[in-house]
């Protein structure tokens, strides 16, 4: 079976402060959402895969996010964890318009 | 033809001259060493550092067994020679061992000086001078309690130093009233006494040993005046005798020592003594520079080069005993001609005198503080005219133009490291020759600073004369995170003189790698700037941990902690009803009393922290800051029976005064209401102890991964003044201590004196108290700031679609 792909509006980009994750629930899955200093809007799945660790409430850095639990670093862009840990979380795309957040899921 | 080079003795003098004749010609000659201990060469001045458990005896070695293979060198240990036949050109050994040579070095050394007194043969009296010694010391240490050290010198002290280390009680006796007497002066020898004694040494002093009793092992000492003392091992530490029976049998001339002229020749052709069993100008010399000179000088007579020969030495000394910096070097005490510049602290426990005349240095002794040692003993070795500075530019560091201009003076057969012979030429040698770049480089490549490291400054100075502006002192440093080489310091620094107002800024202008920053710099910049710019700078909360983005303490399953204030561990029956009925309503898994003495509420879901603040109506805790937690206190004199104050109500104003205000890393303090101490004070970064006339002020403590008891500070009269030093206190670590740094490490990089001196300075005291209130003005409490203002609520909610 095909997998659809929904588009789903989030929130208002002002009120998504730069550098701060936002934990954002869509249909059961987890996502963090952030703001990059740059401007772009990033989405990955919400969980570390190392202990669990809210990536949302992670320090963000450039186009990486630190795991607040064990400090693993993931990047916001291809969702995988910078070495010397492996793994990786899922990505998501995002879209602004309008002002508002998209996300597709 | 090689010629047959027999050298008797293989101990640190003898086999540095082979080492130089090596270096100067490989081909000379078929080199033989008979040595009587077991060992290869070693280090013996770091047998101290083995006793006191800081080495291992495998480290202390100097050649191992390949270096003479490698050279060629035909050994012998373990053999004693017996004889040195002058005539026929040949020595014998006890084991039967013919060995003719051309030239003959006698390296014998010195034996520790036993007192010939009664009982002196009973087992468990010993010197202090081989690995043999050392061994033994440490066995006894496991076995028997008590020691007494015989001779309260450098090597008596190190001695009794190490014993204590290994768990013996020590007790030194000494002859004369005052200790080290050859290399201190009075005050210098009193404070050193007085440190001694704190760290527990206890002296017997103008007490002389008459007997030695015990039935087969030692069980104690007698003096002239009657008294006696009880132990089960005696060290004699009472001076070296040079080893010079066997030169004496063979005829040379010897008197205290074996006689050598400038050449170190003895008075029968062909035979040459160095090191501690040589006289030299009728002087014998114990410690290792001199030996080393000494050595130097004959490995280049024979192997022909043109040498002025050993011109004699001037003597520094350093003492290998933790917490009693000292330096002696040169003449001790005044005279007719010369004058002294003292420097005496009392307080700080600082003793500086520097010994003039003729306008040159010609004494130096320091005590407390032995880091200018260096430095003034090259102005005496190289007579250095003075008049041209005042008394205060003599103490203190010189500029660093004088530096380099005294490194550029030395010449290159000057020994820089005492400990391990090194001298300038090999050093410079080794920077060039092995491309080396920094101190680290130039330790492991050529030993220099390697032991007590005391050398460190010059061997930088030496890498900075050398490389010229290739040298890069930042080189060595850590920097404060892998996106910058800036220390800490520096990039405070350049925050001030810059006026940098932003982390981005700072980044910007320093050129850190990465220009957001990493998860180490981040948070320090934050802090820094906030520290340094209180009123301009708005704190960054994505720099911030989680925890103190969301007030919280995150907890491994992404649930967050809520500790609310309890002043001095105090709460109310209505704050506990709420409590209960907080952590009912949300589902709390866990309410429990926390180490700083408060109730928390663990595993709150983040998306019900900010319902649980408002609910609980208190002000945070700050159980996630990096700022004060608690101050923990005792009930005091409100109900306890032996309570001297109000510590509990200190303790509350000190919380509240202190609260908030952000440090490098978190801060504990505690106030006892009497000595018992219930409050626990003595392991808090501040502590305060009542008693019957004030307060006692402690800092410095850990409780932590590594326990650390508090430093004793002062003690005051009143109340107020004990927040004024906390306040003090607390703003000098904000402003000096490394973000992440407790004050534990920090007090013991800075220095406790040095914090203690600031405190104590009237005007800075003042100043830092100022500082810090400005601070304190900017700080809102944080659970009501952040209920009060939306954007921070919103950080706790959850988008649901």
């Amino acid at each position: 079976m095909m997998k659809t792909i929904e588009i789903v509006k989030i929130m208002e980009l002002e009120s998504l402060p730069k550098q701060i994750g936002k934990e954002v629930h869509v249909g059961g899955e987890s996502i963090a959402l952030f703001h990059l200093s740059n401007g772009d809007v990033r989405a990955i799945g919400s969980r570390c895969p190392h202990t669990n660790g809210p990536l949302a409430e992670g320090i963000v850095s450039g186009e990486f996010v630190f795991c607040p639990l064990q400090n693993w670093k993931v990047s916001l862009v291809t969702g995988e964890v910078q070495k010397p840990d492996d793994g990786a979380v899922p990505t998501y795309e995002t879209k602004v318009i309008d002002g508002y957040v998209y996300i597709a899921v | 033809m090689k010629r047959k080079l027999v050298m008797i003795g293989n101990g640190m003098a003898g086999v540095r001259c082979m080492e130089e004749i090596l270096k100067r010609n490989r081909e000379a000659f078929d080199i033989t060493i008979v040595g009587d201990e077991p060992y290869p060469n070693y280090n013996r001045i770091m047998l101290s550092h083995v006793l006191q458990g800081k080495t291992e005896i495998k480290d202390i070695n100097i050649n191992d067994w390949k270096w003479y293979e490698d050279n060629d060198i035909t050994l012998f240990t373990g053999e004693i020679v017996t004889e040195i036949d002058p005539e026929e050109k040949e020595i014998k050994t006890d084991k039967g061992s013919v060995i003719s040579y051309d030239e003959l070095i006698i390296a014998t050394g010195s034996s520790a000086f036993i007192l010939p007194v009664n009982g002196s043969e009973l087992e468990g009296v010993i010197g202090f001078r081989t690995i043999q010694d050392t061994e033994c010391m440490i066995e006894t240490a496991d076995r028997y309690k008590k020691a007494v050290v015989i001779g309260g010198g450098l090597l008596g002290l190190e001695a009794a130093r190490g014993l204590m280390d290994r768990g013996m009680e020590v007790e030194v006796v000494h002859l004369m009233p005052s200790l080290m007497e050859q290399q201190l002066d009075a005050p210098a020898a009193k404070m050193l006494k007085k440190d001694l004694e704190a760290q527990g040494m206890k002296f017997l002093m103008e007490k002389q040993t008459t007997e030695i009793y015990g039935n087969e092992r030692v069980e104690g000492i007698k003096f002239s005046d009657g008294t006696s003392v009880e132990c089960d091992l005696v060290v004699m530490a009472v001076g070296i005798r040079p080893n010079i029976q066997l030169a004496k049998h063979a005829g040379l001339d010897v008197n205290r020592g074996i006689i050598v002229d400038d050449h170190m020749q003895t008075s029968t052709p062909s035979i040459y003594a160095v090191g501690e069993c040589a006289e030299h100008n009728g002087i014998t010399y114990g410690l290792v520079a001199p030996l080393y000179e000494q050595g130097t000088a004959l490995a280049a007579y024979l192997t022909g080069a043109k040498t002025t020969g050993y011109q004699g030495s001037i003597l520094s000394t350093q003492l290998k005993v933790a917490g009693c910096d000292l330096f002696s070097g040169g003449k001790i005490a005044e005279d007719d001609e010369t004058d002294a510049i003292i420097v005496h602290d009392q307080f700080a426990g600082v003793y500086k005198k520097v010994l003039v005349a003729n306008n040159k240095v010609v004494g130096v002794v320091l005590y407390g503080d032995a880091s200018d040692g260096t430095r003034l003993f090259t102005m005496l070795k190289k007579e250095t005219d003075i008049s041209e500075f005042t008394s205060a530019a003599v103490l203190q560091k010189a500029g660093e133009d004088a530096v380099d201009e005294m490194i550029a003076d030395m010449s290159a057969d000057e020994t820089v490291c005492g400990c391990n012979g090194v001298t300038k030429g090999t050093i410079v040698q080794a920077i060039l020759e092995q491309d080396l770049k920094s101190f680290e480089e130039v330790k492991t490549c050529t030993k220099a600073g390697a032991s007590c490291g005391k050398c460190r400054g010059v061997v930088e100075g030496i890498l900075s004369h050398t490389l010229g502006d290739n040298f890069d002192p930042t080189a060595e440093k850590t920097g404060m995170c892998a996106c910058t080489p800036l220390t800490r310091d520096e990039v405070v620094a350049e925050i001030k003189e810059k006026g940098l107002q932003s982390p981005k800024e700072v980044r910007n202008v320093l050129k850190f790698t990465n220009e957001e920053g990493c998860p180490a710099c981040r948070p320090a910049l934050n802090y820094y700037m906030r520290m340094v710019w209180p009123e301009e700078y708005e704190d960054d909360k994505a720099s911030r941990f989680v925890n103190e983005r969301m007030d919280g303490n995150i907890q491994n399953n992404g649930t967050f902690s809520v500790v609310p204030r309890m002043y001095g561990g105090t709460t109310t029956g209505d704050e506990l009803i709420r409590l209960g009925e907080v952590a009912n309503k949300y589902d709390v898994p866990l309410v429990k009393i926390t180490g700083a003495s408060r109730v928390g509420l663990y595993g709150v879901k983040k998306e019900d922290v900010p319902h649980v603040w408002e609910d609980l109506g208190m002000r945070s805790g700050y159980a996630y800051s990096k700022s004060l937690r608690n101050v923990k206190s005792c009930v005091g004199s409100r109900f306890c029976r032996f309570g001297t104050q109000d510590s509990l109500g200190l303790g509350i104003r000190l919380e509240k005064e202190i609260e908030m205000v952000d440090t490098p890393h978190k801060m504990k303090m505690g106030v006892s209401g009497c000595p018992r101490n219930c409050a626990e004070v003595l392991t808090k970064d501040f502590g305060v102890v009542c008693v019957e006339n004030g307060y006692q002020l402690y800092f410095g403590g850990n409780g932590g991964t590594e326990v650390r008891e508090c430093d004793s500070f002062i003690t005051v009269k009143t109340e107020d003044e004990v927040i004024t030093m906390a306040k003090a206190y607390t703003q000098y670590y904000r402003e000096t201590g490394i973000y992440n740094e407790r004050t534990a490490p920090w007090v013991e990089r800075i220095g406790s004196e040095n914090i203690k001196l600031v405190l104590l300075n009237e005007k800075r005291n003042a100043e830092l108290v100022e500082r810090f209130n400005k601070a304190k003005n900017t700080y809102e409490e944080a659970w009501s700031s952040t209920l009060l203002n939306m954007k921070k609520k919103e950080m706790f909610e959850i988008v649901k679609i």
